[in-house]
């Protein structure tokens, strides 16, 4: 069994369904990061597929990649800093407690 | 010297200023300054006067006041013959009253206002007089009264000062209204307020014919402008305000009541009495109906006045029915054609009966008391007093060669030429005037005094140079017109085209008589006491009690005018509250109804509306704000779940 | 500089009232200075306006004009002339002594002299408003001020007062409002402009129309003044008005209404105004007879100075009448000119005088006997010397004694619509009589008589009050004696205008 674009999308798809779960699911601020990042891979595994398959000789979907994984990196950082940041100030990273701005 | 003729009047202007600026300060507490004042102006005055004599032409000298339109309003003063006696009476007797008033006054709490007050006066009264055109002799006019008014109520805390001053200033009003509305008329049909333009208008006949509502127009110009003269000259029926004049301070009364305001209404017909003839005149000149009215109000009111001065026991009042008395004379002199005749009695009387005043005056500072059945004897007291007051009586009775004979006798002589009845009723007056006057000497002077707690003594000189100054004046001035002298009066000052009555010897014989017997009456009945006064009263019945109301007129007034426009006052006032207030209220009431209406309106269909659409929006959110959870995984969910359901109707479709 | 000495004069005294809010809470002392100067500079540069001003030139000078709204012919034009001039100057004086005299005012100061200089930036304004649409919003700018100066700072009816000054006045403002838009959608090209809507007499072919749109302006302008029988709401609203808020409301605002009539209806509408003349003219005849009998029954003294308002206005009306009865017949002209000088010189009497009057009331009132009751006092005359003089000069110069001011406005008024209307004229002159009696009357139940002991404590005028007082009594003084001062200035005017009536 040849693998082909589709296969590239079950796995891009079923990791993005996970990522999404674990964002929708999770408390923790810090797993919602890996969700995010769990999403944002998929979406390179579809750039990286669509690429080598529907448009070999074009770059796009590898520059697309790289950005994203250059994001990804970024919104860890920024991510994780803003939930270190938290968490001194409120002592927790569960997000349904981060409420000050709630009436 | 008559180029500076505008200065007479900014003496006791300057005067006026200091006095109220300056007040204590000044030497003499201001009197000087007032003497100082009317005296320069009386020296320029008699300069003025020897000028004239000597044969000067009338001066003018006029300022632009304004402009109207295109035209200037250019007035001035003017000094011919006329205005020359006045000045020198008003400026010679105005200064020996000031004179006076210093002796008079002393020690009275406003004494300098008294002396600003006179200033002003003597500047309004010179402004007057010397005007060449109506509106500057209307605002000398309306000072004049100002003053009066003031120097009536100069003792303000007394009710009755403050009544009187008010009665005088309004009474003389409502004369003046009708002077306003003749300058007016005058104004308008001729386009000049200027005399001299004036006059040459009216001689060329501008106004002959001329009507307005059926009236010939100078007739009625003429008697409006009278109408101000009957004001200020308290002629009959506005002669009311002069008595109760009497309560200003007894200067005042010489000065203003006697001498030189009262006369400014007989001046005001020898001014304008070119507009009381008729014109165009061919050959000897006639009065008109206007002067038929003035000759008629003269006689009347001087008949009126003596009748009622002959039961006044007030020494000032006796003198101020005496006053009206004469100047109703003076009127009817002159609407008897007798222009010199008036004049000359005007002048005459100014210095004799300030002289009484004065007297009066000087009586009342000794005594205490207005009241002559208070006082008697005072001969052996007051000598200096007496004798001038004495020369004053026999010049007003008009007695020969003072005074008051030959101006009177002029009067009479004219009367006697042209109205019988008015020459009877002057003669009356006469032998009335002698009676009343020796009346009044008889109580004052002879006989013993009869109040008790009075210690009367003679005045100070300051009090009594004046007296003597104006006595002898009394004695000679009447010397101008005696026909034996050439009536020097007549060649200085005659009017135009009308011709002097001759002299007659029979006629002064006969006015000589009329006072000997009106003397000698008073003198059987309050000297001697052959016939006492109370059979006089007894036998005069009704009459008496007529006179002595001074024949109602204040009661008539009262009824008929004063409570009428104060009742009339009142119900207009309530009538602004109750009737046009009333109705912009209701208007107001009618609106808020309305509005109340509307509101209703407005609360159930209007606002029901609008309160749905609140409500329902209100309900919307309060069952849509459950879904703002404000959790980020929620609205990540309702994203997801979307985006399933899009993808999803995109594969079934 | 000098090009813009209209709109500097016009808006120094809203500048001053900036700066006032400007100023913290507290520092009262402050803002009293900052309003004294501000009505003062403004004051100053009235002044200036006659270095350039040229006393004898006919028609506006120092115009200012720019664009505004272009669309609809809207223009920002200010100009001055012989009219406009006396009465600008009489404002700005009026409103500086106003201020002064209003130093005492402790009652929520800032908002007080805020108020009034807002006041008087808009009677300037109307004064000076050569733009219909301008003229509307400097007219309706003094509404409010007014309205709450009464409001707040007035005695104890003055909400009554206030409210019916202000639907009062409002009404009238409406019927100007339509009049304005009659002229405007009538004149071709549309223009607000009040000068050029004058040359194009847009409604002279439209009798109809020209008699609508002169009731409009009658009703605003009537209701100003005000003639009989609108006159209701001026008693009320003097009695309740703080003295100063009464002396510019009588001296001033009144004006607006007179101004009214000689700017706006008698060169715009002058056939229509001749038709009416007659009805006007017996109008003001009822104000002029009526105010003083009514003054007369006063018991209180700021009513009874009010209803001699109505009666002065009263003469301000016939003489503009007379005028208006003269439009189109040359020969009398001359006394058309003379009836319009006497009522613009009357007007500034008025402002003068009544002013003067107000702030006497004050004097006593306010600080003094805190009574207006006429028959409460008495023999103040011995008390009071100064007062009294004061008092006695204001009263002798309304009721019209030559030498003052008074008399040479009445004399002038009764010259003039003599020739026009002579009969109304000859029953006006008794209303010289009344008023009269009912000054010297008050005078004596005031001033005369034995010394009232209750009032014996009063202390004389002092020195603030003087300074407020002085310079209109000099004022009365000067332009009786000398009107040329004066009517130099009106007479320019008044003759252009009537020959344009011609």
């Amino acid at each position: 069994m040849a693998v082909g674009l589709t296969h590239f999308l079950v796995v891009g798809a079923l990791l993005f369904c996970l990522g999404l779960y674990g964002v929708l699911t999770r408390r923790n601020a810090v797993a919602i990061l890996m969700g995010i990042e769990l999403m944002l891979n998929a979406a390179n595994i579809n750039l990286i597929a669509f690429n080598k398959y529907v448009a070999p000789a074009a770059l796009d979907g590898q520059v697309f990649a790289l950005v994203v994984i250059t994001l990804a990196a970024c919104e860890v950082g920024v991510g994780l800093a803003l939930v270190i940041t938290a968490y001194r100030n409120l002592e927790t990273v569960y997000v349904d407690r981060i409420d000050v701005l709630k009436w | 010297m008559r180029d500076l003729a505008w200065l007479i009047p900014l003496f006791p202007l300057v005067a006026f200023g200091l006095i109220t600026a300056l007040g204590r300060r000044l030497p003499g507490e201001g009197s000087h300054v007032a003497v100082a004042g009317i005296g320069l102006s009386a020296l320029l005055s008699i300069g003025i006067f020897v000028e004239m004599a000597f044969g000067a032409p009338p001066a003018e000298m006029t300022v632009r006041w304004m402009m109207l339109g295109g035209n200037p309003l250019e007035l001035g003063f003017r000094v011919d013959h006329l205005t020359t006696i006045m000045l020198l009476v008003v400026t010679v007797v105005g200064s020996m009253i000031f004179i006076y008033s210093i002796g008079y006054m002393h020690g009275d709490p406003r004494f300098p206002r008294f002396f600003a007050y006179l200033s002003l006066f003597a500047a309004s009264m010179l402004l007057l007089v010397l005007a060449d055109n109506l509106l500057f002799l209307y605002a000398g006019w309306e000072l004049v009264g100002l003053c009066s008014y003031l120097l009536i109520g100069f003792y303000f805390e007394r009710p009755s000062a403050a009544r009187a001053s008010l009665k005088a200033f309004l009474t003389t009003r409502v004369g003046d209204f009708f002077m306003f509305l003749g300058i007016l008329l005058v104004f308008l049909t001729l386009g000049s307020f200027r005399f001299e333009e004036i006059f040459a208008r009216v001689r060329e006949g501008a106004l002959a014919g001329a009507t307005i509502g059926g009236l010939p127009l100078l007739t009625l110009a003429a008697v409006l402008i009278f109408g101000g003269a009957v004001g200020k000259s308290a002629q009959v029926p506005l002669h009311t305000w002069l008595p109760d004049a009497m309560e200003g301070p007894t200067p005042v009364s010489a000065l203003i009541h006697a001498a030189t305001m009262v006369a400014a209404g007989v001046y005001l017909v020898a001014r304008t009495f070119t507009l009381f003839l008729d014109w165009p005149a061919a050959g000897a000149l006639h009065g008109g109906a206007a002067l038929q009215a003035v000759a008629y109000v003269g006689g009347i009111t001087a008949l009126m006045a003596a009748t009622i001065a002959v039961v006044q026991d007030d020494i000032k009042r006796v003198l101020a029915y005496s006053t009206i008395s004469q100047l109703g004379l003076m009127m009817l002199g002159l609407g008897m054609l007798g222009y010199t005749a008036g004049m000359f009695h005007l002048m005459t009387h100014a210095f004799f009966k300030a002289l009484l005043f004065l007297g009066a005056g000087s009586v009342i500072h000794a005594m205490g008391t207005n009241d002559i059945k208070a006082m008697g004897g005072l001969a052996r007291t007051m000598p200096s007093t007496y004798w001038t007051f004495l020369i004053g009586a026999l010049a007003l009775a008009g007695v020969p060669p003072l005074a008051g004979f030959w101006s009177k006798d002029e009067i009479l002589l004219e009367a006697f030429h042209h109205n019988t009845g008015l020459f009877v009723m002057a003669a009356l007056t006469s032998l009335l005037t002698a009676f009343y006057m020796f009346r009044v000497i008889f109580y004052t002077f002879t006989g013993t005094l009869r109040s008790h707690d009075a210690h009367p003594h003679e005045s100070p000189p300051v009090m009594t140079l004046p007296l003597w100054v104006l006595a002898g004046f009394s004695a000679v001035v009447g010397l101008v017109g005696a026909p034996m002298l050439g009536n020097p009066m007549h060649r200085f000052l005659h009017f135009e085209g009308v011709a002097a009555v001759p002299f007659s010897v029979g006629l002064a014989l006969l006015s000589t008589a009329i006072a000997g017997a009106g003397i000698l009456a008073a003198a059987v009945t309050y000297r001697w006491g052959i016939v006492p006064s109370s059979a006089l009263r007894r036998a005069a019945g009704p009459l008496y009690a007529l006179v002595v109301r001074k024949y109602y007129f204040d009661e008539l007034y009262a009824l008929a005018v004063v409570r009428p426009v104060l009742w009339i006052g009142r119900s207009l006032r309530v009538f602004d509250v109750y009737v046009i207030d009333m109705l912009v209220n209701l208007i107001g009431v009618g609106v808020v109804a309305l509005a109340r209406l509307y509101r209703l309106f407005d609360l159930y269909v209007v606002d029901g509306v609008v309160n749905l659409v609140g409500w329902t929006a209100k309900a919307l959110g309060g069952t849509l704000r459950y879904v703002q959870t404000g959790r980020a995984q929620n609205y990540l969910l309702a994203i997801a779940l979307g985006v399933i359901v899009i993808v999803a109707a995109g594969l079934l479709r | 500089m000098e090009r813009y000495l209209l709109t500097i004069t016009v808006f120094l005294p809203l500048l001053g009232a900036l700066a006032i809010l400007l100023i913290p809470k507290g520092r009262e002392e402050l803002m009293r200075w900052v309003a004294v100067a501000a009505a003062a500079l403004a004051f100053l540069a009235s002044l200036w306006i006659l270095g350039p001003y040229e006393i004898g030139k006919a028609g506006m000078q120092l115009q200012e004009r720019y664009l505004w709204i272009p669309g609809i012919g809207i223009n920002y034009h200010l100009g001055v002339d012989g009219l406009g001039l006396p009465l600008l100057l009489m404002t700005t004086l009026l409103s500086l002594l106003s201020v002064i005299y209003s130093w005492r005012v402790d009652l929520r100061v800032k908002e007080y002299l805020f108020l009034f200089l807002l006041l008087e930036t808009g009677t300037l304004g109307v004064f000076v408003a050569l733009d219909f649409f301008l003229f509307f919003v400097f007219w309706e700018i003094t509404l409010v001020p007014m309205y709450l100066l009464i409001g707040i700072w007035g005695g104890p009816r003055r909400e009554y007062a206030a409210i019916k000054f202000f639907l009062y006045t409002l009404v009238g403002s409406l019927a100007m409002l339509l009049a304005i838009m009659l002229l405007y959608f009538s004149s071709e090209p549309r223009t607000f402009g009040i000068m050029e809507l004058i040359g194009q007499q847009p409604l002279a072919k439209a009798p109809t129309l020209a008699a609508l749109a002169f009731w409009g302006f009658f009703l605003s302008f009537a209701i100003k003044v005000p003639m009989w029988p609108f006159h209701t709401w001026l008693p009320d609203a003097h009695v309740e008005a703080p003295t100063a808020g009464s002396v510019i409301l009588a001296a001033v605002l009144l004006k607006m209404g007179t101004y009214g009539f000689v700017r706006i209806s008698l060169p715009m509408l002058p056939e229509t105004f001749k038709l009416f003349a007659m009805p006007v003219a017996i109008l003001a005849l009822l104000g002029i007879v009526y105010g003083a009998l009514v003054a007369m029954a006063q018991t209180d003294l700021k009513k009874l100075v009010a209803y001699s308002s109505v009666n002065h206005m009263g003469y301000v009306m016939l003489g503009v009448a007379a005028a208006a009865g003269a439009v189109g017949i040359p020969e009398k002209a001359h006394a058309a000119t003379i009836a319009l000088n006497g009522a613009v010189f009357e007007m500034v009497a008025h402002g003068i005088i009544t002013g003067a009057l107000f702030l006497i009331v004050g004097v006593i009132y306010d600080y003094r006997a805190h009574t207006r009751g006429v028959n409460e006092f008495g023999g103040l005359g011995a008390r009071l010397p100064v007062y009294t003089g004061v008092t006695m000069m204001a009263m002798l110069a309304s009721l019209g004694l030559p030498g003052l001011m008074g008399f040479v406005a009445e004399f002038l008024i009764f010259v003039g619509s003599f020739g026009v209307f002579p009969e109304l004229t000859a029953v006006a002159l008794t209303g010289v009589i009344f008023s009269a009696a009912m000054f010297l009357w008050t005078i004596q139940r005031i001033f005369l008589g034995p010394p009232n002991p209750r009032w014996a404590h009063l202390p004389d005028l002092d020195r603030r009050e003087v300074i407020s007082l002085a310079p209109l009594a000099a004022l009365m003084l000067i332009f009786g004696v000398y009107p040329r001062a004066l009517l130099d200035v009106i007479n320019v005017a008044m003759t252009s205008l009537v020959t344009v009536l011609r």
